[in-house]
């Protein structure tokens, strides 16, 4: 930046100052005239900021509000990004802003590292790493009643497609049911014999069996392969991004999830941050709705300012406020007050709900400032 | 394989721990006490990748899609 010593002097923003920055470049200034043209801009600058005492966040809230009341109240799912049912919508707003530790539709976006991204045949290996698989999936499962039996019927093909061998299955099963199991290979079958005579137990075993992960990780049920540009990216149905990452293939920079706590918990506060502003936005526009950035900006810091991921609610953001009477004002009034009495609260009247409530003026605005005039002081 | 570093994902912003100086120094400048600052855990995990202690602070590099760059503190709890 050619004027980035004079613009330094001012406290503007990263993207103002480039942007001023250009402008002078293009009519190519001179310094003398340039001071004079950011002296101004500053002016403007300045002016355009939040007054003090605007109240910020009744005015995030009721931006966010307003356009909220046309949103598709109905779970709504859509078949957009291959074929993977996602709630979006009102209801998938008041998760975010709920901070669900199970969000009702999650899912994953993974990316590849470079050396599996450019292939489908690589693309569906890390698939195949990632997707649970289920016996059923590649078997036919029976129970012989009178030989105290589970006959296992591998299918080929299926097994193919999961790039799964017959002996890393029967390993698979055996650790998983603590049971010898005998093999067959030419006819492709397995058979588990239950040593106790008691059909409970083969009940049990089969239970087991059919519960059991062959590869892959438990919560994800279900992977799409889809071309996205030059590369292939895998949607999943569930998330699991701490095990995720590890998957040899998965470019983790770039893997994301739609449960935001789980990003806070592998990622920290400020990835769930991030992720709040980025799930909100995507939910609003996706609807149609414009919403401007910093609205959503104030409710994620709101959120997660103390460290830890707060929701927006009686079990967080309101439900911590040191005011009694604030508190009750939200919700469950009764029980509130109650707990208040019992414990002899005292109620200092410093914020804006209590302040309504008693019908004093509130501090905000021009409410919050002070008049003070020194009579009989000469200049 | 290679150790995962949190930090190059890019949901997480770039953390910085602030020296001692640094700290008091932006303090001042934001005429704050330490407790007024918005505050990371411990056990958060960039917080630990970093080698944070209570009481440290940490600044915070966001890309902001409003103002380009911001730049905000943590107070380590």
């Amino acid at each position: 930046m050619k004027y980035k010593d004079i613009l330094d002097k001012y406290p503007f923003p990263q993207s103002v100052k480039e942007e001023i920055n250009a402008e002078l470049e293009k009519f190519n200034v001179k310094k003398t005239q340039a001071r004079k043209i950011v002296e101004r801009c500053f002016q403007a600058y300045l002016q355009n900021l939040i007054e003090p005492g605007e109240p910020a966040g009744i005015v995030a809230a009721q931006s966010i509000g307003e356009p909220g009341t046309q949103m598709t109240m109905r779970t709504f799912h859509y078949a957009g990004v291959a074929e993977i049912d996602v709630t979006l919508g009102l209801p998938r707003l008041i998760e975010i802003m709920d901070v669900r530790k199970n969000p009702s539709t999650p899912m994953m976006t993974i990316r590849l590292t470079e050396e599996y991204a450019k292939d489908r045949e690589k693309a569906r290996e890390v698939a195949n790493r990632i997707e649970a698989t289920y016996i059923l999936d590649i078997a036919e499962v029976l129970t012989d009643i009178r030989n105290m039996q589970i006959i296992v019927r591998l299918d080929a093909n299926a097994m193919e497609r999961k790039q799964l061998s017959f002996e890393e299955v029967k390993k698979k099963i055996e650790k998983g049911l603590k049971l010898p199991v005998e093999g067959n290979e030419e006819e492709m079958e397995l058979v588990i014999q239950i040593k106790e005579p008691s059909y409970k137990t083969l009940m049990t075993t089969y239970e087991k069996l059919r519960k059991m992960v062959l590869t892959g990780i438990k919560e994800i049920r279900r992977v799409i392969i889809r071309k996205e540009e030059d590369e292939y990216v895998l949607y999943t149905e569930g998330s699991n991004l701490k095990k995720v990452m590890k998957i040899k293939g998965v470019d983790f920079s770039r893997t994301i999830t739609n449960n935001i706590y789980e990003i806070y918990e592998v990622l920290g506060i400020e990835g769930a941050r991030s992720a709040i502003i980025r799930e909100a936005k995507s939910t609003l526009e996706e609807q149609g709705l414009e919403v401007d950035d910093r609205h959503i900006m104030l409710v994620a810091d709101a959120m997660t300012s103390a460290g830890e991921l707060r929701q927006i609610g009686r079990h967080g953001v309101a439900g911590e406020k040191q005011s009694i009477l604030a508190r009750a004002a939200f919700e469950m009034t009764v029980n509130n007050l109650l707990d208040a009495a019992i414990r002899g609260d005292i109620d200092k009247l410093t914020g804006i709900t209590e302040n309504i409530i008693v019908g004093q003026p509130i501090r905000l605005g021009t409410g919050d400032v002070e008049l003070v005039s020194r009579i009989g002081v000469k200049k | 394989m290679s150790k995962i570093r949190l930090q190059d994902h890019i949901l997480v912003p770039k953390h910085e721990l602030l020296s001692e100086e640094e700290a008091k120094k932006i303090l001042e400048t934001l005429r704050l006490n330490k407790e007024q600052l918005p505050k990371i855990k411990v056990d958060d995990p960039i917080a630990k990748e970093i080698g944070a202690k209570v009481g440290d602070i940490v600044r915070v590099e966001r890309e902001s899609p409003t103002s380009g760059k911001s730049i905000v503190y943590r107070l380590v709890v």
